[in-house]
């Protein structure tokens, strides 16, 4: 599919079969376009295209409805695909989609996820595109549509409306609904099935919103061998060729965590260690309530819950000394000062950038926590998901989640949506919305800080 | 040749005694079935040629476009005597199938697939999955023991003029969608000789589905779903119901169900038939109403309207009053008794075995697989279908005086075959005549084209 070519720094795609097809205004990726890239492009229009797909995903899992969804998708399009010189959006649009591509066709989890996210974007920009530019890319796809003519829709107006009532939709008068195509029966085997249209010597009436199903449907298959190919490609030939240039932004691509890194704190000092419990309690997310729960009580983390704990507490502006001295007052406890000294206050200060190479180190975000695998004696990672179900109902109930919005998490946790699960925890403990959802604990600790800082300000 | 001895009593039921003529011998065979009837059948009566025709499809050499390894490329398969099946038979000529027949005798002829190539080659070829079917009408088996909890009259094998109507009802839904909604022209119907009919719908389209929208036309037409496990079999949501069903209720299933199955089945005279019936309504308080006042109405004997009528009126009745109607509780009602219950694989898979018309079944009675017209289904009666023994009773009669059509012209059958011929046969060879015809020309004007520079 891709074939890289390197002149200076320029970058460079290009294919045997060339062309884009169909109109200029939603590309069907249907092959690698003849066009040069710049190295920083390559990255950036690829992080700019995961923003609206991640946006995406998160619109989805949170159960919204289609026209909030097509509302969210025209923003996050908006947003981030634009292009200072406008001559070049289109090409934006087609060259992250492909690098895209070679990120998330490395195995089958990421291709699941870019497949389902990729269709509902084409999905609705499909729903957008004039009924000219619509029957073209049906041509396209080989769906020999015709679109029914306003005598025939009046004669079949009836029979259409029985239809779509029977499978719960209403024919309102409103003009898409107005729009039907006719196409032989045998090309739409799943509305057959089911009787989801209405058939007549030998044509299926597919509604709008059917069709838009079926060209979904198609280009989704499309992309699904699309992508196997592209991964037969990386794996044999590609990955090794650009392990000095391309590779390394690939891989780091689809782990990336898109938010602020929290890695300069506002305010140093914001939170001082005489009211750390208070605020452990109020506004920590379930994880690092955990581990500092456990801190307390075992007066010792290992090595990757010191991690987690200590950058987070960084994060959430315990300056280096006012650390030390926590861990200290824990860790004294059990291993004895001497012994504090020797071995883990040199982390703590490494974790600070103050010794070594100087590296300051980020907090971590959840993505990173849920990939985490806490083993025996560990109590990292992201409850949600490395919790038995019994234990993590216990630990809710002891933060004060009610027994409502218990079952509501739980089946986030269910479905294995972690972070969903942690926004309903936070949503119900603080009485209030969070539309953005929670992708790292610093955020949850500064969105719940403002939101109490609030309701004080608000009552005093 | 002498009388050999009486008829069976049970055998009176499922056919007409013949009528013995007051002259000359007769010759009454015994009307079990026998190895050798079945020689004398695919001798003199089964309508080798007609088959012939049919399976070719115009492709019988008479036309430049004609492809001779058409036929060939069909598959065929035997059950012979002791059980033995054998499968991937071809033919490449009219007298090949009929002489083998012949030869064969065959139990049971069921047609298959046309393959890519020749099956009896198939070994031929290295590699799995090398034969694959590219052409196979498409078919539908409806069988009566499908319906078995929802007769009384019969179950399993035994069919009836009270539970036959259930097949008339099939046929008429079937065939009224696959002409009028999927445009379909050339369908067979055919009694399958037991309990139930046969579909082969031959239209040139239609043989060239693929497994995927074959699954989704059987689909289209399904509507019972049930297994013991679930009390209500028919769930008909909605607001409404699809035009293809509304108008098999309104022409088709109401009727049948009001003025026939209601009171052959007697679907409300009993308690135990009539719990049945009022399980499948939701409303709790109206299926209480109506036993507590059938519980009382069963000592009340002197009714001059069938009791089953009466009942159904009540019930209708007090669905009607209720309001809010999130089920449609009496179609569903009239769907379960009613509607076509298809076998759903028959149809889904192009390599799917069926039966040949014209087989002869080999219970006793002998009945001969014949076609229905589905114009006047209702008319057919399972009863008196012909036999086997009919005809070779006739023939023996009448001597052998042939005729020009052939023999099985003097005799029962000679319906049957004309029917096959007239309603089916020769307007699907007409067509495939025109088809050919048109391909060929379009290729000869596109070679013309190519070389006209």
């Amino acid at each position: 599919m891709q074939v890289v070519r390197s002149h200076q720094s320029h970058r460079s795609f290009s294919s045997s079969s060339g062309s884009v097809s169909a109109s200029p205004t939603l590309p069907l990726y249907r092959s690698a376009p003849e066009l040069e890239v710049r190295l920083e492009d390559f990255e950036s229009f690829a992080i700019d295209r995961l923003r609206v797909l991640k946006g995406i995903s998160d619109g989805l899992s949170r159960g919204k409805k289609p026209d909030e969804m097509e509302k969210l998708v025209n923003e996050l399009w908006k947003t981030n695909m634009r292009h200072q010189d406008s001559s070049q959006v289109p090409n934006k649009d087609i060259i992250s989609h492909f690098v895209l591509r070679l990120v998330y066709c490395r195995t089958e989890e990421l291709r699941k996820w870019f497949l389902s996210m990729e269709s509902a974007l084409f999905r609705h920009r499909f729903r957008n595109q004039t009924a000219e530019a619509q029957r073209a890319i049906m041509e396209e796809f080989d769906l020999p549509c015709k679109a029914v003519s306003n005598a025939e829709f009046e004669s079949l107006k009836e029979k259409l409306g029985q239809v779509a009532r029977s499978i719960g939709h209403n024919l309102s008068l409103s003009t898409t609904d107005a729009i039907y195509y006719k196409v032989p029966f045998e090309e739409v085997p799943e509305l057959v099935t089911g009787r989801k249209v209405f058939i007549n010597q030998g044509y299926a009436y597919v509604a709008m919103n059917q069709v838009v199903s079926l060209v979904a449907t198609i280009f989704r298959s499309l992309l699904s061998k699309a992508l196997i190919l592209t991964n037969r490609k990386w794996a044999t030939s590609i990955r090794e060729q650009e392990q000095h240039r391309l590779t390394p932004i690939v891989e780091a691509l689809c782990s990336s965590y898109l938010g602020p890194d929290f890695s300069q704190p506002k305010e140093y000092g914001e939170i001082s260690l005489k009211d750390i419990d208070q605020v452990a309690k109020s506004s920590f997310p379930l994880c690092m309530r955990h581990l500092f729960e456990k801190l307390r009580e075992d007066h010792h983390l290992k090595h990757a819950g010191r991690m987690q704990l200590g950058l987070f507490l960084k994060g959430v502006g315990l300056n280096v000394d006012d650390s030390l001295a926590f861990w200290r007052e824990e860790f004294s406890k059990k291993v004895g000062l001497e012994k504090f000294e020797k071995e883990y206050a040199y982390n703590i200060r490494h974790n600070y950038g103050k010794e070594g190479k100087k590296t300051d180190y980020t907090p971590y975000s959840c993505q990173k926590i849920i990939l985490s695998t806490p083993g025996v004696g560990d109590h990292h990672g992201c409850p949600y998901r490395h919790f038995g179900e019994e234990n993590l109902r216990a630990a809710l109930s002891r933060m004060g989640v009610n027994s409502r919005a218990m079952e509501d998490v739980m089946g986030k946790v269910r479905n294995r949506d972690y972070q969903l699960a942690c926004t309903l925890t936070f949503e119900a403990l603080h009485a209030a919305p969070c539309d953005a959802g929670i992708n790292h604990p610093n955020q949850y600790f500064s969105d719940s800080q403002r939101l109490l800082k609030a309701k004080k300000d608000s009552s005093t | 040749m002498t009388r050999q001895g009486a008829y069976k009593e049970s055998d009176d039921m499922l056919i007409d005694e013949p009528k013995l003529p007051q002259q000359g011998q007769i010759a009454a065979l015994p009307n079990e079935f026998n190895p050798s009837y079945l020689k004398i059948y695919y001798s003199k009566l089964f309508p080798h040629a007609d088959l012939y025709r049919w399976m070719s499809y115009g492709n019988d050499g008479k036309h430049p476009a004609c492809d001779s390894s058409y036929l060939g490329r069909r598959e065929f398969s035997y059950t012979l005597d002791n059980d033995i099946f054998v499968r991937y038979n071809t033919f490449n000529s009219a007298t090949e199938l009929e002489n083998s027949i012949k030869d064969k005798c065959p139990l049971k002829i069921d047609i298959g697939p046309i393959y890519n190539l020749n099956p009896a080659h198939r070994n031929a070829y290295a590699g799995d999955n090398v034969l694959t079917p590219v052409e196979r009408e498409l078919i539908f088996d409806i069988d009566m023991s499908d319906y078995d909890d929802v007769r009384y009259c019969c179950s399993g094998a035994d069919v009836c003029l009270n539970c036959w109507p259930l097949m008339t009802v099939a046929v008429k839904v079937i065939d009224t969608s696959l002409r009028d909604d999927f445009g379909f022209r050339h369908i067979l119907w055919v009694y399958s000789g037991r309990r139930g009919v046969h579909c082969w719908v031959c239209d040139r389209k239609a043989r060239r589905l693929t497994n995927e929208q074959r699954a989704a036309v059987a689909d289209y037409f399904r509507v019972y779903k049930g297994n013991e496990n679930n009390y209500k079999k028919v769930s008909l949501m909605g607001q409404v119901l699809h035009p293809f069903l509304a108008r098999s209720y309104t022409e088709v299933l109401k009727e049948y169900f009001e003025t026939k199955l209601l009171t052959s089945q007697n679907l409300l005279s009993s308690e135990e038939r009539y719990e049945k019936i009022l399980e499948m309504i939701p409303d709790q308080s109206i299926a209480s109403e109506l036993r507590g006042k059938w519980q009382e109405s069963r000592r009340s004997s002197s009714a001059k309207e069938d009791i089953n009528i009466i009942r159904w009126e009540q019930l209708k009745q007090l669905q009607l009053k209720q309001l809010l109607q999130k089920h449609k509780c009496v179609e569903e009602i009239v769907f379960t008794y009613t509607y076509p219950r298809l076998d759903m694989e028959v149809s889904k898979h192009m390599n799917h075995l069926l039966k040949a018309p014209f087989c002869v079944h080999p219970k006793t009675g002998m009945p001969v697989c014949v076609p229905i017209n589905p114009n006047n289904c209702e008319e057919f009666d399972p009863t008196t279908v012909p036999t086997l023994i009919q005809p070779l009773e006739e023939l023996n009669r009448e001597g052998l005086r042939s005729d020009v059509e052939g023999e099985w012209n003097k005799t029962s059958l000679a319906n049957a075959i004309k029917l096959f011929r007239s309603s089916f046969l020769q307007p699907l060879l007409k067509i495939c005549k025109e088809e050919m015809e048109s391909s060929y020309n379009a290729k000869l004007q596109q070679s013309k084209n190519l070389l006209s520079w």
